[in-house]
């Protein structure tokens, strides 16, 4: 990968307007290293069933934070509460805060299209769209920008050089992005997520349906893609979380048990559940 | 042998005669079904074969005792069926969006795809009936306009039904990650969730034109049928069921042979529909 095809980013990019709201400017260059994400008291609800309960967390931009715990103890939806994912679904509600550069995205008024192509976001299990390859990478580009053709391959190629998936593809970007392996497919999705220069990126458990070697390239890109973007990701490997993130986020019951350094949490666990669980007495 | 194998060995002998009957009956029944096709197939190629002369597909309908064809029943059938289905298709398809996109799994989407699955099955004459009263007695004449509406009432629920379980099989994790890139609600449907389920709704499509094609009791009473030649969609206009209809029920040999290949040529016309129909959803499955 040559420097040229690296995307750059706008210092301070914009971030989507709350209508109604004329909350402050640019935040700061230096800051942003600081607290990207603040989230303050979070409560979810899945009916009248509270999956979060009081979350309190800071995420730091430009490093990779790693959600764990057992199945079921909201990690999950602590990621999807962050882009709102939940809205999809009228049964699903947040109460609080989810301060982003901020702004709180839970402001009902908030238009969700804009702060989702903010917050790119990956799945546990590849979801490339019934389309090309190229359309799909395209496909986000096209929703916010009108770009010429030899644009538009630009950034699809800058897009998938990145995600260390080009050489593979360049020579049948008009096929079917559904005839990809399981590891190509997820870094498709990869690419497609930076492809709209979003400034986090949420993955949820991206490498559960991936065989190691391509677990391992999608975490060679996640620490290269970290001087770049906020990288949030939910992880059910506990080594993973150990060799890919600078700082966990260990998750008991809907509770936020423990946060804080990555090497902390393993070698020097504050709370007596989170040794239990990273050394696999339960979960 | 131990008493545990003998045990075994009378409890199997007693699973593979049960086994046997019930794959006894299943075979009996499956051979009544296939005889019964067989003998309407092969009766009806062997009956229409013969009347499918080139005059079948040139001449009009004849009169009694003169030679003729089917050319204007074929053609009338042919233009009621597209404007059937180019009525109906689109509503079917706005209808099974909303059901399945918009109002998922709300009481009011269920009503209504209930009531969507009487019409479905509703008899089929009670809709030529339905058309008779509602365009046929205020315009003060059939037309091939009725007919058509007439068909699309059909079209209707067959296409609203395939929309909505191919909209279904879509897969949730599909419209999240669209929504994920900030994809507005339209665009998820139009350019995720259709590609998706394109070749499942057009196959529902299809099978509606296969259902019309070969339908009477809604044409009876709404495009009666014409002797003559006729593009006027505002007057009667002839068409293949219901040919078949009046010349099958006639008295005389020659138009009993054209009802019989008219017969055939549905059959056949249908028969090339859910092919392709079924082609298609292979080379789907091909797909993914």
């Amino acid at each position: 990968m040559t420097p040229e095809t690296l995307q750059t980013r706008p210092a301070t990019p914009p971030m989507p307007e709350i209508r109604g709201h004329d909350v402050g400017a640019s935040v700061p260059a230096a800051e942003r290293h600081a607290d990207k994400i603040v989230v303050k008291d979070l409560r979810f609800y899945y009916k009248k069933y509270e999956a979060l309960k009081n979350i309190n967390l800071k995420v730091s931009d430009r490093q990779v934070t790693a959600f764990i715990g057992p199945s079921g103890c909201g990690k999950s939806t602590l990621l999807r509460c962050l882009n709102r994912m939940y809205d999809l679904y009228p049964e699903q509600r947040a109460t609080g805060e989810i301060l982003v550069d901020g702004r709180n995205i839970l402001d009902p008024k908030l238009d969700l299209n804009l702060l989702r192509a903010k917050i790119g976001m990956v799945f546990q299990k590849p979801t490339p769209f019934p389309m090309s390859i190229f359309d799909n990478i395209a496909f986000g580009i096209r929703l916010y920008e009108s770009l010429s053709p030899s644009e538009l391959m630009d950034r699809v190629e800058s897009a998938l050089n990145r995600a260390a998936l080009w050489t593979e593809v360049k020579d049948k970007l008009k096929q079917s992005g559904l005839g990809l392996s399981g590891g190509q497919q997820q870094r498709l999705c990869i690419a497609r997520a930076i492809a709209v220069k979003p400034e986090i990126l949420l993955l949820d458990e991206p490498c559960s349906a991936l065989d190691p070697i391509s677990t391992q390239k999608v975490e060679e890109l996640i620490s290269e893609l970290k001087s770049e973007y906020c990288i949030i990701m939910v992880t059910h490997s506990m080594q993973q979380a150990a060799r890919s993130s600078d700082f966990t986020a260990f998750m008991y019951l809907g509770e936020l048990i423990e946060f804080s350094a990555t090497e902390t949490v393993f070698t020097n666990p504050a709370n007596k559940r989170t040794e239990d669980y990273i050394t696999g007495r339960f979960g | 042998m131990s008493l545990a194998a003998e045990f075994d060995a009378a409890r199997y002998r007693n699973r593979r005669g049960r086994n046997l009957i019930v794959l006894g009956l299943s075979t009996v029944a499956t051979g009544i079904g296939l005889f019964v096709l067989a003998a309407i197939l092969s009766d009806l190629l062997w009956e229409g074969a013969s009347a499918w002369t080139p005059a079948l597909f040139t001449q009009m309908t004849p009169p009694p005792g003169s030679a003729g064809g089917l050319v204007n029943a074929i053609a009338g059938s042919l233009a009621m069926t597209v404007v059937g289905t180019l009525i109906g298709t689109p509503i079917g398809i706005f209808a099974g969006t909303y059901l399945a996109e918009y109002s998922r799994g709300s009481r009011f989407s269920q009503i209504v795809q209930f009531i969507n699955d009487i019409l479905l099955s509703a008899p089929s004459i009670i809709i030529g009936l339905f058309i008779y009263q509602v365009m046929v007695v205020p315009m003060g004449h059939f037309s091939a306009w009725a007919g058509s509406v007439a068909l699309s009432i059909l079209v209707v629920p067959v296409v609203v039904r395939t929309t909505v379980d191919m909209l279904g099989l879509v897969p949730n994790s599909l419209r999240e990650a669209a929504a994920a890139l900030g994809t507005p609600k339209w665009k998820i449907v139009t350019l995720v969730c259709y590609r998706a389920a394109m070749q499942g709704m057009l196959t529902g499509v299809m099978l509606a034109v296969a259902r019309i094609s070969g339908e009477t009791a809604p044409l009876l009473f709404t495009a009666l049928n014409n002797q003559f030649w006729s593009s006027d969609m505002n007057r009667p206009m002839a068409n293949l069921p219901v040919v078949i209809f009046q010349f099958a029920l006639s008295p005389y040999d020659d138009w009993q042979r054209l009802a019989w290949g008219g017969a055939l040529l549905i059959t056949v016309t249908i028969l090339c529909l859910n092919i392709a129909a079924r082609a298609l959803v292979n080379l789907s499955s091909l797909k993914q």
